[in-house]
């Protein structure tokens, strides 16, 4: 029972930052726009908590920062991709390289000093009565209660408000959207810039949470394996958190199998992550192979108004 | 689902796939794509040399380094004793940081090498690269930290580390109470695996109860990985944690939970003082500076220098505030008779995990046995890949 919590445990602590940057990813692209610079926004939101954190020792501020930067990029990707109508994959591309090689300089005067606790544990001492769950739940930080709260927030707003049904439509038919009287354009610039905070705190979240030294590109994939989760989710919050709290589980099941005493290499569990990603990807697709993916219709398409394709 | 919308699945999913494949085969490559621009800091030497009123030339010296300066561990002492060296000799040296141990390691040595006179490369996957640079450079000197391979022109150094890990081994087995100590190993190669059966010898030689269990990050710098390795070991019941890694990541998530433990390389104390026990560490400066010193005079000879705690290149750090005075004392007396011979870390009897003896009754491990170690010895819960 011990190793079934601490493995819990260590899922939600690695999972809360894939967490994050799920759920930026897939307000993204429910709005129709292809999210592919989780990993530069999440370097970038990272190295501006280390910066700010250090500088001011408030949490308050440096999660302000952290969401200043998140909107500036966000509105450089959005206008990338909605105004200029560039193409969609090679943009988030440009972001992932943007964002590790500016945070790597940025980085560099911080680079491997400790950041001391910032986020305060929210302790339910009186939770640990509750059998089992309790003791899981009793001792989160403040960031991790967050997520939750954002994931049956975001579930709610998606599939029970009516902005939720105009940002699906957005992302399913812009040009029917444009017809009800739907600025598309406008809010798509505004899903990607709110998507892009929520994986810059993802960042944020890695480094002040998870591994409070900033390191560069101390995101190792996790970006990546975030662009991953939001096609396992099916564009769905709730599925979201059950995804990225079995990649953190397997990001730490590494170690615990070297730990039982196991003759398989180290170097092959540290590629666990990566070849889980590449099989439940093939699986999803030859078991949903007759059904709708869950995509939006028109993710990845530019729109245009009055323009036929 | 129109064709062009196709087109752009299948390029994504591609794209993703590939990615995912790159991460996977070296837990680096973010770090080496990040790098892709490492510059030098422009040369100062030359202008130092005339600016000085020393007529003689002074050589141009560079620095590679594996990770940055701020690592807190190995590079941090690389950078000091380069600073030491730069004091004493009054010589400006330039320095690359976060060059990764791949074919890019031998394209910026070779542009160091066109414009300086001796370089030190220092980690041991530089092995190969600079010995290639070398060949091509024979007016340069080249110094490669903990390798074997040798030219005319370039030496190798490190030390006997593991007459320090042997003693931080007596202060953790001093310290635990549960008899778990965990061990975050970078790489299960020679140099590691001697460290880690000195440090169980050590902790044996004063808890023969104690276990210490490994497991590997197969990285030298990766904070994030350091500290997931040492979270597995602290859920495994260790309460006394040493790392051979580059970071401080291994003492900072001990510190967390209310555990003792040490790193590498460099004296860490001050990322946890409370829960800090102690580690070896490296003094490299007094080193560069005969060296460098060495090269001006002409006297200097290709060779396979290895420091000691007798001369001080290795040492141990100072032991952490909150351990017992006794241990202290333990430890200062141990390392007078590592120092004077009386005491040998690889005398037998000494048997391997499996329990056959491999080192006899009253023999003692030759330099070259213990380069070569690829065993661990009884009391070491762990696996090697073979």
């Amino acid at each position: 029972m011990e190793i079934v919590y601490q493995m819990l445990l260590a899922a939600i602590s690695s999972g809360t930052p894939l967490l994050f940057a799920t759920l930026g990813g897939i307000l993204i692209e429910r709005s129709g726009i292809i999210q592919l610079g989780a990993e530069g926004l999440m370097l970038m939101g990272a190295v501006t908590a280390c910066l700010t954190y250090l500088q001011t020792g408030s949490l308050g501020i440096t999660l302000l920062a952290v969401c200043g930067i998140s909107i500036l990029l966000g509105g450089i990707h959005a206008f990338l991709s909605v105004s200029l109508r560039a193409n969609q994959i090679v943009c988030g591309l440009a972001m992932t390289l943007f964002g590790a090689g500016l945070s790597a300089y940025l980085g560099k005067p911080v680079s491997g000093l400790p950041v001391p606790r910032a986020v305060p544990k929210v302790d339910m001492p009186w939770l640990e009565n509750v059998p089992f769950i309790g003791r899981i739940f009793a001792h989160l930080d403040l960031l991790t209660w967050f997520s939750f709260v954002l994931v049956i927030a975001l579930h709610l707003f998606i599939h029970r408000t009516s902005w939720g049904l105009h940002l699906r439509a957005i992302g399913d038919n812009p040009a029917t959207a444009d017809v009800m009287g739907i600025r598309v354009q406008a809010f798509r610039y505004g899903y990607i810039i709110v998507g892009s905070i929520l994986i810059g705190l993802a960042g944020a979240d890695l480094l002040l949470v998870y591994s409070p030294t900033w390191t560069e590109g101390m995101t190792t994939g996790r970006g990546w394996i975030a662009v991953a989760l939001v096609i396992f989710a099916r564009w769905n919050p709730i599925r979201a958190l059950f995804c990225a709290y079995f990649f953190g589980a397997l990001d730490m099941l590494g170690f615990r199998i070297q730990l039982i005493g196991s003759d398989i290499p180290s170097y092959f569990l540290k590629m666990i992550p990566y070849v889980v990603t590449i099989l439940v990807l093939m699986f999803l697709g030859w078991r949903n192979r007759n059904k709708p993916s869950g995509s939006p219709e028109s993710l990845g398409i530019p729109y245009i108004r009055e323009q036929r394709f | 689902m129109n064709p062009y919308k196709k087109a752009m699945f299948t390029g994504a999913a591609l794209l993703l796939s590939l990615v995912l494949v790159l991460s996977g085969c070296s837990g680096n490559n973010a770090n080496q794509k990040a790098n892709g621009g490492a510059t030098t800091t422009p040369t100062e030497a030359a202008t130092e040399g005339t600016a000085t009123d020393e007529p003689a030339k002074l050589p141009r010296v560079a620095f590679v380094y594996i990770g940055p300066p701020g690592d807190g561990g190995w590079t941090f002492e690389h950078d000091k004793g380069r600073l030491y060296m730069e004091e004493k000799l009054g010589i400006k040296a330039d320095t690359v940081e976060n060059v990764p141990e791949s074919a890019d390691a031998e394209r910026i040595i070779t542009e160091l090498a066109q414009n300086h006179d001796v370089i030190f490369t220092t980690s041991f996957g530089y092995m190969d690269y600079t010995l290639n640079v070398a060949k091509k450079f024979p007016n340069v000197k080249f110094l490669h930290t903990a390798g074997y391979k040798t030219n005319d022109n370039m030496g190798t150094f490190f030390g006997k580390n593991y007459d320090a890990s042997y003693l931080s081994g007596i202060a953790a087995g001093k310290v635990t109470k549960k008899n778990v100590i965990g061990y975050v190993g970078a790489f299960p190669i020679p140099e590691v695996i001697y460290n880690i059966n000195a440090f169980a010898l050590g902790v044996q030689s004063v808890n023969p109860e104690a276990k210490v269990s490994v497991v590997w990050t197969n990285t030298w710098y990766d904070p994030t990985t350091e500290r997931q390795a040492a979270v597995s070991l602290l859920d495994k019941g260790a309460d006394v944690l040493l790392a051979y890694q580059d970071s401080p990541a291994t003492l900072q998530a001990a510190a967390e939970r209310g555990a003792m433990a040490g790193g590498n390389d460099s004296d860490m104390t001050r990322f946890a003082p409370e829960a800090y026990l102690t580690n070896p560490i490296w003094n490299w400066g007094p080193y560069y500076t005969k060296t460098v010193q060495d090269i001006i005079d002409g006297t200097w000879k290709s060779e396979q220098y290895s420091g000691s705690l007798a001369d001080g290149m290795v040492d141990i750090a100072p032991i952490g505030p909150s351990v017992p005075e006794d241990v202290k004392t333990l430890v200062t007396d141990t390392k007078a008779k590592l120092i004077n011979g009386e005491l040998n870390v690889f005398t037998g009897p000494i048997t391997d995990a499996s329990g056959a003896v491999k080192v006899e009754e009253g023999k003692t491990l030759t330099l070259d046995d213990i380069l070569v170690m690829d065993w661990f010895v009884k009391g070491v819960e762990g696996t090697i890949p073979k």
